[in-house]
């Protein structure tokens, strides 16, 4: 049931023109940023030949294109979750999902599969680009995964969290608005520097993009990928809890 | 006595000290309800009595704050899986998916109440062909009309084929003709099962229902028969029409006429006692006597009236 969830979820995305609309600019962007980087290498060349353990394409083409991916999901994901549940709550549809004997939990992952799977396949349309590249040069397959692996548990996070405030609201936008304040405060939060050590090392540790930046540079650390994993439990648990509650409230 | 007991069927849900609350204000108020295999049960009240609170909590949408729902012998609340495969809910707007088409937002509701693939295309076939969709299934709903978009809602409650419905005011948006129609479906449904509507239509229940139950301010004031409810406060009349009428005294002196009211253009109202049966005598009379009978009606004390002295008269029955 989880997965039918998941498919009418899907099904939706593809119907709708937002979800074209966003893969469209994000492609199309993504494309210039990456033509720059590439042209950027090519002038590069020659001077890099000369340098010892000089950095490799993989570090001066993809590393930088998957973090300005990861700003644009930052900027994106907020749109594409707004409507999962508040807009079900908007229409009455909710009522069917609560009807039928399915649980929160299931609805909660239906749906969110149902994101994750399309903000997947934008996320390897993003990889294509990069993998392009091994035609003509040597690429570093170990931190491209690791890269990737990164924007995806990123993209998780972002969703999980989405998610979350989508179920507070009867108006997508409202939802829209209050994911992205979050995400962003998760996005600059290691910025306030207290000067009290344990408090910077705890906002740095909040921090989003911080373990990002170690995935991207390759290094695979199990803390950085249990962090996203956390940030995701602890969302899609709170999103669970909230839609058992509005049985109560409602 | 005996042959009613004998016609009861078996009881598929059991609703005991409901209870639930917004805030301060009490929607539903201790009401407790038994529904048999093969009533049509109608619930009636006005705006904000409780009805659709109290569906939304047989449907497990809502959970109560007290008391308890047994549907279809499992616990709401203890086993809320199989008493939800046991329901079929249609709410006052049809959960549906505008971008979806028909066949699509069926074959969805088919899959969250865990029918397989073969079962699922039985089930829609059968659901599209009971509420008359079948010429609709590759249409989108958001271009459907509101009639066919509330017999979607319908076929979507259908589906599973539960031994309970609960339909929130059904009819609600539908042209006199799907009226019809909708009407004889519910009738027609509610033979080997057990259905709950609600309206505020008094014929609508007249027309469909077997028992009534009406609310008021959370509070149950009536449940019943719907017989039962007709003989209350039965002060049952004739209305008879005549182009030769008599004086009205001779009218009065009919046998069982209690009183008699002129209308005017040759019409009038005998008021006789419940159960009498004057009609015959004011047959037998208007020939004999040449009244030229052109009319003859039987008129029943509204369900109306009842429905209005219950719903705001002073004290509950």
């Amino acid at each position: 049931m989880i997965f039918a969830i998941t498919a009418r979820e899907l099904r939706g995305f593809f119907l709708s023109p937002l979800a074209w609309t966003l893969l469209a600019v994000v492609q199309g962007l993504l494309a210039w940023i990456f033509l720059v980087l590439v042209d950027d290498f090519r002038d590069l060349q020659g001077r890099l030949a000369a340098l010892d353990n000089a950095p490799g394409v993989t570090d001066l083409v993809a590393a930088p294109l998957f973090r300005v991916a990861a700003w644009m999901l930052l900027l994106l994901v907020p749109l594409l979750t707004m409507r999962l549940l508040s807009e079900e709550r908007r229409t009455g549809t909710l009522d069917l999902l609560l009807s039928a004997p399915v649980g929160s939990a299931a609805i909660v992952l239906g749906k969110y599969l149902g994101a994750m799977l399309f903000l997947s396949s934008m996320i390897a349309l993003i990889a294509l680009m990069p993998l392009a590249l091994a035609i003509g040069a040597p690429l570093d397959f170990g931190k491209l995964l690791a890269g990737l692996l990164g924007l995806i548990l990123l993209a998780g996070s972002f969703t999980a969290a989405g998610l979350y405030l989508s179920v507070h609201t009867t108006q997508p936008v409202l939802a829209a608005v209050a994911s992205f304040g979050l995400l962003l405060l998760l996005w600059i939060v290691d910025a306030a520097g207290t000067g009290h050590k344990t408090a910077d090392s705890l906002f740095a540790y909040l921090s989003l993009p911080r373990h990002y930046d170690a995935l991207l540079l390759g290094l695979f650390n199990s803390a950085d990928v249990i962090y996203y994993l956390l940030f995701i439990a602890v969302f899609l648990g709170l999103t669970i809890r909230r839609l058992d509650d509005m049985r109560l409230r409602a | 006595m005996l042959v009613k007991n004998v016609m009861k069927g078996e009881v598929l849900v059991q609703v005991e000290r409901l209870t639930r609350s917004y805030g301060d204000i009490r929607a539903v108020d201790e009401i407790s309800f038994t529904l048999r295999k093969g009533q049509v049960l109608g619930f009636l009240g006005l705006n904000g009595a409780g009805k659709s609170t109290t569906m939304r909590m047989l449907a497990g949408v809502l959970a109560p704050d007290a008391g308890r729902i047994t549907i279809n012998g499992a616990d709401l609340l203890d086993q809320p899986s199989q008493a939800k495969q046991a329901i079929g809910y249609l709410p006052d707007q049809p959960p549906l998916y505008r971008e979806l088409t028909v066949d699509e937002q069926l074959h969805y509701s088919a899959r969250l109440h865990g029918l397989d693939r073969t079962a699922c295309r039985q089930a829609l076939l059968r659901a599209k062909e009971h509420c008359g969709l079948v010429d609709v299934g590759r249409r989108l709903i958001g271009n459907l009309s509101k009639g066919y978009r509330q017999r979607v809602g319908l076929a979507q409650a259908l589906l599973h084929d539960p031994p309970v419905l609960v339909l929130d005011e059904p009819t609600v948006g539908l042209d006199p003709m799907q009226l019809r129609e909708m009407r004889e479906l519910i009738r027609t449904l509610g033979r080997d099962r057990g259905v709950i509507l609600s309206t505020h239509l008094l014929p609508e229940v007249q027309a469909t229902c077997t028992h009534a139950q009406i609310m008021r301010a959370g509070r149950l004031v009536f449940s019943g028969d719907l017989a039962d409810l007709e003989r209350r406060r039965c002060s049952t009349h004739l209305r008879i029409g005549l182009n030769a009428p008599p004086p009205v005294a001779s009218l009065a002196q009919l046998p069982g006429i209690i009183r008699v009211e002129e209308l005017g253009h040759g019409r009038f109202r005998l008021h006789h006692a419940p159960g009498a049966a004057p009609h015959q005598a004011v047959l037998e009379r208007a020939c004999a006597d040449g009244w030229d009978l052109w009319e003859i009606t039987p008129e029943h004390a509204g369900l109306e009236q009842i429905f209005v002295d219950l719903t705001l008269g002073e004290a509950p029955v």
